[in-house]
């Protein structure tokens, strides 16, 4: 279906997506639908949606709860249990499962408990980053000019500094590093990528006939921005901003690793990688555990973006 | 086309300026005093920090210190001294640049072959078998951070295989550096494959490909010169991004091979917070991103001659 056609209101009702009542006549499923109600029909039917969908509900569900999932403490550490000298492997579920650490601490508590410092970071900043690079993206784009000239020089300069290397000096002016802190690191050097996809879609659609139509019924600035050209540019910038939170995190991981990111007592897989390197060779599990749900989190937030971008782009199809 | 060119480096001007300036500027914000961590614990009488400071500069207003670096910057070629030891930055950066390029390089070389190879097998069989595997394979290694994959590689090759040494010598020789290379250029490759092959596959539809078929060019002209020239942009503008933050994001891989390039400099001038030889490192990366996107935009018009620059 062509997307150019599309209305502001034909967007609007795919929010709900129009075969998720139950009761609804078929008749209704079966009409034209919008651009995101055709995208959610196809995503149903896509395994990486529904396995990413699964894992991204199941890691907010530990970083809301951790305690469901395990009743040891994270930092509670009995040298009986250092790994050398407890190296068997309890049941699934119990603080033994996955060993011990050097301090004897449960691995798989601190997998569960480190959860939330990952999850918080790469939501927080994915947030702060649409919102902040998103409203600047629309005014660049929707105003031009000057205004764009000038946004578009401050994305360039953020653009040419190393996004690591920026986020290093950032983070190493703070001698307490806790999670907001990193949140607000990543969010400093990142909200550039998203203004730059948002600018991009905003001319696009700011050409459409529709944009003209409202303008010439008297419609304002404001309401033509959010009514009319947000709803139809915005379908990039989603996609871009989930690929991005999984790279958030990874950020994150990184920066921890570094020992520039967040540290103990914070329980966080980063610290843990980083605490693991050095028993690398008597004790892998220690490093291989919070390696293998670091990445499969990233995982599940880059298949979740690609889904969705698949299912958004027409030609794909 | 020169006109353009005069375009662009004019653009530059202002987002050098303000990328040196934003980077001076978080630098300096940094707490801790260079000075007197030179005289470590024992401390010095404070006319003597006092002489210091005014002899580095440091006692000025920090926007003539930012004017004043500029000045010998741009005339002298001059970033500066390392407080510390007194060293010019670029002695110590000559020293380190060479070994993070000659690994970049190699990450580039190895994201150029395999990443655009991987793409061509999986775009000419999109939907197919091996695409799939293609597909999910640089899933995985986009996935999985650059940290992980480097201690995963020296696990397996070091440490249980015994094929490489776990950590590069003082004198690095090509060979010690493929393992670092392929840990750095691993993320790109993914998404060099991917690029590629979505652009292929797309491309392969198009009508100028029916026509060459149509006309009876050969199977390999039609694929090597009308599909992969058009199917090349995307690739090329993210490659040419690429070079600099490879040398960037060289950081953490250097740490892991213990490899003394940019980024052991890089990490003891934040903490030792030596800000002009970390201004002058970022201001490198800077000028190599910059050279790069100029380069990269005038090598669309060679691969798409209906783009022009008047």
């Amino acid at each position: 279906m062509p997307d150019v056609t599309k209305t502001a209101a034909a967007v609007e009702d795919a929010v709900a997506p129009p075969s998720v009542d139950a009761s609804a006549p078929v008749a209704k499923a079966e009409k034209a639908r919008s651009l995101w109600g055709d995208a959610w029909v196809d995503l149903r039917r896509n395994p990486y949606f529904i396995v990413s969908s699964v894992l991204i509900a199941l890691l907010l569900l530990i970083s809301a709860w951790p305690t469901l999932f395990t009743s040891a403490s994270p930092s509670a550490g009995d040298l009986v249990h250092h790994f050398l000298s407890k190296p068997e492997l309890g049941s699934v579920g119990s603080p033994e499962w996955l060993g011990y650490d050097q301090q004897g601490r449960s691995v798989y508590a601190r997998l569960i408990h480190g959860t939330r410092a990952s999850v918080t970071v790469g939501i927080a900043v994915t947030a702060i980053v649409t919102i902040l690079g998103g409203v600047m993206g629309m005014i660049a784009g929707y105003f031009g000019g000057v205004i764009d000239a000038f946004i578009s020089r401050i994305t360039d300069i953020f653009f040419g500094i190393p996004f690591l290397l920026g986020a290093m000096v950032i983070l190493q002016s703070f001698t307490e590093r806790t999670v907001w802190v990193v949140v607000f690191a990543l969010a400093f050097l990142g909200w550039t990528q998203i203004t730059r996809v948002m600018r991009g879609a905003v001319i696009t659609v700011k050409q459409a006939d529709y944009v003209h139509a409202a303008k010439a019924l008297g419609a304002g600035t404001v309401r033509i921005l959010f009514r009319h050209i947000l709803p139809n540019a915005m379908a990039p910038v989603i996609v871009v901003a989930t690929i991005a939170l999984g790279g958030y995190i990874s950020a994150e991981a990184t920066l921890s690793f570094l020992g520039l990111g967040l540290a103990a007592p914070t329980v966080s897989w980063g610290v843990d990688i980083s605490a693991g390197v050095a028993q690398i060779r008597v004790a892998p599990h220690v490093l291989l555990w919070p390696s293998i749900m670091l990445s499969l989190t990233v995982l599940a937030f880059i298949m979740l973006g690609e889904a969705v971008r698949n299912a958004l782009d027409p030609k794909l199809r | 086309m020169g006109r353009y060119v005069a375009r662009r480096l004019l653009q530059m001007i202002p987002v050098f300026f303000g990328t040196t300036l934003l980077i001076f500027a978080m630098v300096h914000l940094l707490p801790g005093d260079p000075v007197l961590a030179m005289f470590g614990d024992k401390g010095a009488d404070p006319a003597t920090l006092a002489a210091k400071r005014h002899e580095l500069g440091l006692d000025k207003p920090e926007w003539q210190q930012y004017l004043f670096y500029m000045r010998d910057m741009i005339l002298h070629l001059d970033f500066g001294t390392q407080i510390r030891n007194g060293r010019p930055v670029t002695e110590v950066l000559g020293d380190a640049f060479p070994i993070t390029l000659q690994l970049a390089v190699l990450a580039f070389a190895i994201e150029l072959v395999f990443g655009i190879g991987l793409g061509i097998i999986g775009g000419l069989r999109a939907g197919r078998l091996a695409d799939n595997l293609i597909l999910i394979f640089t899933l995985l290694i986009i996935s999985i951070p650059v940290f992980v994959l480097g201690y995963i590689i020296k696990m397996v090759f070091a440490f249980n295989l015994g094929w490489i040494a776990p950590n590069v010598s003082t004198e690095p020789v090509l060979s010690e550096m493929l393992a670092p290379a392929i840990v750095l250029g691993g993320l790109s490759l993914a998404y060099v494959a991917r690029l590629t092959r979505t652009s292929m596959a797309e491309n392969l539809r198009a009508d100028y490909m029916r026509t060459a078929v149509a006309k009876g060019l050969p199977r390999r002209r039609v694929i090597g010169v009308h599909l992969m020239r058009n199917s090349m942009i995307p690739v090329v503008t993210f490659l040419g991004t690429d070079i600099g933050a490879l040398m960037g994001g060289a950081v953490v891989t250097e740490f892991i091979f213990n490899i003394h390039g940019v980024g052991g400099v890089i990490a003891e001038s934040i903490s030792r917070r030596e800000g002009s030889t970390l201004v002058g490192l970022v201001t490198i990366l800077v000028i190599v991103y910059l050279v790069t996107s100029l380069l990269i935009d005038l090598l669309y018009a060679v691969l798409d001659p209906r783009i022009r620059y008047a």
